[in-house]
């Protein structure tokens, strides 16, 4: 669930976590905690999509998204009281799905998933296949193909490693929120993200290669 | 600072995370290892092209479904 990139030479804002909330969010949090169904709306509306993505990224089932982003939802708005505005409310409800699509990943591969365990050491970290990419790959292919190649590569990711990823790097959760989110040490987040970040780069040679796969 | 060196470093790199002394290590290592400069250029191009990447619109049935169901819980019908 990859939406179309936005043009690579942008201004890169991915380490500033809080574009995703916008400025009245409070003012909608205080008054969806009044009881302003309305105001509970407009925030469901307003992160709908992104949530729908990010439960879809964890689980990579439509069914299970799809229970995921609703039970989040559902939760947020039963539990809004205990919002305690320490963050945003964005990354409390971002922490609620990612855990219902947990939930259910685990539940569907009940071995596959082992984000408390360590994982192996450095020597499989050497990148192989390294390979001019050439022109940048907005210049090489239409988005609708960049997002099938992007969803393509997450899905062969291990979902430990996934999840991570999902988390800090499209869902822009700090590592101390991601760490949090998960309930996992910080070192443990840098660690599976190290390793889904250069995973990704070399699925991604297959794609943008010079003469790779068109 | 070798190239091992360099790639177990690459995240913290790409975050602004490093220490100006290691930081200035590793872009020495950069100036003199294309392999390396190769890694850390297309890392960073990934991290880019996902973090870049917009949610599509949500289906409109899954949105019918989900604001049917917060309808039920505002309204006290739902579980």
């Amino acid at each position: 669930m990859i939406g179309p990139p936005k043009p690579l030479n942008a201004p890169n804002p991915h380490r500033l976590p809080s574009r995703v909330a916008r400025d009245d969010e409070h003012l909608l949090v205080a008054a969806a905690k009044r009881g302003d169904a309305v105001a509970f709306e407009e925030l469901v509306k307003r992160y709908e999509a992104k949530i729908f993505r990010l439960t879809m990224n964890i689980t990579r089932n439509r069914e299970d998204a799809e229970d995921a982003m609703q039970d989040a939802f559902l939760k947020s708005y039963a539990h809004l009281k205990d919002f305690q505005e320490d963050s945003r409310f964005y990354t409390w409800l971002v922490r609620i799905a990612a855990n219902e699509a947990l939930m259910r990943l685990r539940k569907r591969r009940p071995n596959q998933v082992s984000l408390d365990e360590p994982i192996e050491g450095d020597d499989n970290l050497m990148p192989r296949e390294l390979e001019d990419w050439g022109p940048s790959p907005e210049q090489r292919f239409a988005q609708t193909e960049i997002n099938e190649i992007l969803s393509e590569v997450i899905d062969e990711l291990e979902p430990d490693f996934r999840i991570v990823f999902v988390l800090r790097d499209i869902e822009e959760l700090s590592t101390e929120e991601t760490a949090q989110a998960l309930g996992i040490s910080v070192p443990a987040v840098k660690s599976r993200l190290l390793r889904a970040r250069l995973k990704l780069r070399q699925k991604l040679n297959r794609y943008f290669r010079r003469g790779g796969a068109n | 600072m070798n190239c091992k060196s360099v790639i177990l470093e690459i995240s913290n790199y790409i975050d602004g995370e490093l220490a100006p002394v290691v930081k200035q290590e590793l872009q020495r290592h950069l100036e003199h290892c294309e392999d390396c400069k190769l890694v850390v250029d297309q890392t960073k191009l990934t991290v880019d092209i996902f973090c870049d990447s917009q949610p599509v619109e949500l289906p409109d049935d899954v949105k019918w479904r989900l604001h049917e169901a917060l309808r039920r819980k505002v309204s006290g019908k739902g579980n």
